[in-house]
C-alpha cells in the first residue's frame, strides 16, 4: 500500500495533518492501531482548550507564551511554545466553523481561568464533552475527503528507513495477523504518549510510547524523557464508572472546590479556588500523605459541599445523573482523588516545520517534545495536537510534493509464527512495569529507586530483543509482546533522564536533589546506538 | 468476593465453547476489571476489545452480558453468575471481539 504521506495515529494531531496533507493534494493513509479517533487521548479530553482568542477578556498569545514559559519552568523549547500559542486562535475558530461546538454565551465563546494562566483563556465543549466533540467534528471533516484512506486496526511495528531516510513503514492488520508494507514520500508520527507505562493513570490502552521506540529505532532524537506529568487530583475512590478519571479538572475550573487533608485543611490554601498549576499541587498532595495527613486510600478530598445542588446543575447537568448512578452525591461528601500520569511533556526532537532528525519523518501532537518544557499548562494538549498536526501535515506534504514515490519495497516477510505458547506471559509484564514504574519513576524519584526500576527493566530485555512474526488471525498474546517491547524500551528512556537529571524541577522531583539547579537548565537527549539507548546532557 | 464469569471463547467457522471463571472483585468493580484481570493472571490469549479502560468514550467494549448488549466498562460485577458473549450481531473474530469498525476503515475494503 502506498500514499504520499503516511499518518501514524488518529488522535487530533493525526487527524488533523492527514487533513492538511490532503488539502494541499496529497494522498493520505491514515493508520491507527484501534478504530480512527476513538482509541487515543484526544476523545478523553474532558474540558479545556488554551488560545489567545481574547472573547472573555483582552488578550493576546504573547501573554499565552509568556504563561506557558513560565509553568515550564526554564525548560520550553520556545519556538515550538510559540508556535502553540500563535498558531492556536485560527485553529480554535477553524474548529468553530467545523461545527465543535465551543460553549458560549449570547455574545461570545466562553473562556473559562485555569490554573497558570494570567486570564480566562480556555474554551471547552459542554458538558465535559470537548474530547469527543473534537474527535466527532475532526472525523466528520476526514471522511469529507476521499484522498485520505483511514485504516484501523492496523499497528505499525516499525519505520521502514532506507539510505537514512524514512520511506514508510512495516505494519501488522491486528485483526487478520498480516503484515504489509506501506510506502510513504513522508511520514508522520501521531500516537501521543507514554502514560500506560504507569499503573494509575488516565489514558487509553494504546498510550503506551509507541511513537518514541518507533522514532528510537528509526534513529530519530527524543528529549528530556524524565518530564512525565502526573495529573494531581485523579479520581482515587469510591470506585466510579463511565468517567474519565480526570473529570474533576472541570469541576474545580466551575465551582473552585476544596481541596482538603485529612485533617480537612485546605493545605494548598487556595480559599475554595483552583490556583495551582499540577506539578505543585501533586507534590503537596503526596507531601500530605507523606506526613500522615492522607485519606483512607492514599489521596487527598475535594469537597464540593458548599455547591447546592442548584449550581451543581446548572454546571455540569446529566453528568451529576452519572455521579449518582454511581452513588455520589457532591452536596453530601467528598471524593478522594490522588495523583495519576496524565501526558508527556518530553517525546520526539522536532523543529518548528515537525521535522525530525531522521529525513521525510515528522511528528505531531503530543509525540513532539519541548513545547511544554518541564510542566505543562491546563488546555495546552488539545492546542498542541491542533497547531503542531496542521503544522506537520502542510510540511510532510509540502515535502511529497517535491519527492518522488520509493520504489516498492520488497514485500516484508509474510510466513507467519506457529509457536504455540510464548515463553513470557507479557500480559503480566507489562502489569508488573507499571507497578515499578508508578512506585520508583513516578511522580518522587531518588537514586535507589531509579537504579531498582533500570534493573527490572534490563531484566525484560531477554523478553524483547526481536518481535517474532503475528500468528494467524487476531492474537492478544502477540499484542502483548509487541507492546511490552516498546514500553520496556520507553520506560528505559524515562530512568535513564531522571537517574542522570540530579535536581528537582516541574515533574521531575528528585527527594535526594530537592533544589532546582541553574546547571540543569538543559534539555537531555536519547538516540538509540548498537549498544543501547545513549543519553547526553 | 467472587464473580463467576460464563465466557465464550472461539474463532469464526470453529464451534465455540463455554469457559468458567471465578474472578476476586470488591464491590464498583466491573466486567472489563474483570477481563483484565483474567487475562494478567490467568489466560492471556483471552480476546477482548477496548481503549479507554473507565471513561466511557471509546465505546469498543461493547459485549452481551447475559444476553444484553451492554459496555464491559460500566457494567458491575456482582456474585451471581454472568454470561459474557460476542455481540450476536457483528462478525466474530475471536472470543469476545467482534467487527465493530466502520466498512471504509477496515483494510479489507480496498484489497
Amino acid at each position: 500500500m502506498q500514499a504520499d504521506v503516511l499518518v501514524i495515529g488518529s488522535g487530533a494531531a493525526g487527524m488533523y495533518a492527514a487533513i492538511s496533507a490532503a488539502r494541499a493534494g496529497c494522498s493520505v493513509v491514515l493508520a491507527d492501531r484501534s478504530l480512527i479517533g476513538r482509541g487515543g487521548a484526544t476523545v478523553m479530553a474532558q474540558m479545556t482548550v488554551s488560545v489567545a482568542l481574547g472573547e472573555e477578556t483582552p488578550d493576546h498569545w504573547e501573554h499565552h507564551l509568556a504563561d506557558t514559559l513560565k509553568a515550564g519552568r526554564g525548560l520550553c523549547e520556545p519556538a515550538l511554545s510559540q508556535l502553540l500559542c500563535e498558531d492556536a486562535p485560527e485553529r480554535i475558530r477553524e474548529m468553530d466553523a467545523w461545527g465543535v461546538g465551543w460553549a458560549r454565551t449570547d455574545k461570545h465563546i466562553k473562556q473559562v481561568q485555569a490554573p497558570g494562566h494570567d486570564r480566562p483563556r480556555c474554551v471547552y465543549v459542554d458538558f465535559v464533552n470537548t474530547g469527543p466533540a473534537v474527535s466527532k467534528t475532526l472525523r466528520a471533516q476526514l471522511n469529507r475527503i476521499p484522498e485520505i484512506r483511514r485504516i484501523g486496526d492496523l499497528l505499525v511495528t516499525d519505520l521502514a528507513i532506507h539510505d537514512g531516510v524514512c520511506v514508510g513503514a512495516d505494519a501488522v492488520h491486528i485483526i487478520s495477523g498480516e503484515r504489509l508494507t506501506l510506502t510513504a514520500k513522508a511520514t508522520i508520527i501521531a500516537t501521543g504518549g507514554l502514560t500506560r507505562l504507569y499503573a494509575r493513570n488516565s489514558a487509553s490502552i494504546n498510550m503506551g510510547g509507541d511513537g518514541y521506540a518507533l522514532a528510537l529505532r528509526a534513529g530519530a532524537e527524543l528529549a528530556d524523557m524524565e518530564f512525565v506529568q502526573f495529573f494531581p487530583i485523579g479520581h482515587l475512590a469510591p470506585r466510579l464508572v463511565g468517567m474519565d478519571p480526570i473529570m474533576w479538572d472541570p469541576f474545580r475550573y466551575k465551582l473552585g472546590g476544596k481541596l482538603l487533608n485529612a485533617e480537612m485543611q485546605e493545605f494548598l490554601k487556595e480559599d475554595g479556588r483552583y490556583v495551582y498549576v499540577r506539578d505543585h499541587a501533586t507534590h503537596a498532595i503526596l507531601a500530605e500523605v507523606a506526613a500522615g495527613r492522607g485519606t483512607p486510600h492514599g489521596g487527598a478530598w475535594l469537597s464540593f459541599r458548599h455547591c447546592s445542588e442548584t449550581e451543581l446543575r446548572s454546571a455540569f447537568g446529566p453528568v451529576i445523573d452519572r455521579l449518582a448512578a454511581n452513588g455520589i452525591d457532591l452536596t453530601r461528601q467528598a471524593i478522594e482523588v490522588a495523583p495519576m500520569a496524565h501526558y508527556h511533556m518530553g517525546g520526539i526532537r522536532t523543529d518548528t516545520d515537525m521535522r525530525t532528525s531522521v529525513p521525510h519523518l515528522f511528528a505531531a501532537g503530543e509525540a513532539v517534545g519541548g513545547a511544554n518544557g518541564a510542566n505543562r499548562l491546563s488546555g495546552n494538549a488539545i492546542t498542541e495536537a491542533f497547531t503542531f498536526g496542521r503544522r506537520a501535515g502542510l510540511r510532510a506534504a509540502a515535502l511529497a510534493a517535491q519527492t518522488t514515490m520509493p520504489s516498492i519495497r520488497e514485500k516484508v516477510e509474510t510466513k507467519r509464527s506457529d509457536f504455540s505458547r510464548l515463553e513470557v506471559n507479557a500480559a503480566m509484564e507489562i502489569a508488573r512495569l507499571q507497578r515499578v514504574m508508578n512506585e520508583d519513576v513516578g511522580p518522587l524519584r531518588r537514586r535507589a529507586g531509579l537504579e531498582r526500576a533500570l534493573a527490572h527493566i534490563h531484566e525484560l530485555e531477554v523478553h524483547c530483543t526481536d518481535l517474532p512474526a503475528p500468528r494467524a488471525g487476531l492474537d492478544p498474546e502477540w499484542i502483548d509482546l509487541h507492546d511490552l517491547r516498546n514500553m520496556r524500551l520507553v520506560a528505559e528512556c524515562i530512568a535513564r533522564g531522571a537517574l542522570a537529571r540530579e535536581e528537582s524541577r516541574g515533574a521531575h522531583q528528585r527527594e535526594d536533589f530537592p533544589e532546582t539547579s541553574e546547571r540543569w537548565e538543559k534539555h537531555q537527549t536519547l538516540r538509540l546506538a548498537s549498544d543501547g539507548v545513549r543519553l547526553e546532557g | 468476593m467472587k464473580a463467576r464469569l460464563r465466557i465464550r471463547r472461539g474463532t469464526p467457522g470453529v464451534a465455540g465453547r463455554f469457559e468458567r471463571h471465578e474472578v476476586p472483585f470488591e464491590p464498583g468493580q466491573t466486567v472489563l476489571d474483570a477481563l483484565r484481570w483474567l487475562r494478567v493472571h490467568r489466560d492471556p490469549s483471552l480476546a477482548i476489545r477496548f481503549s479507554c479502560i473507565n471513561a466511557n468514550a471509546c465505546k469498543e467494549c461493547m459485549i452481551s452480558v447475559d444476553g444484553e448488549t451492554v459496555y464491559a466498562c460500566t457494567t458491575r460485577l456482582t456474585e451471581n453468575e454472568m454470561t459474557l458473549e460476542p455481540l450476536p450481531n457483528k462478525a466474530l473474530i475471536k472470543d469476545l471481539v467482534t467487527e465493530i469498525a466502520p466498512p471504509d476503515e477496515r483494510l479489507a475494503s480496498d484489497r
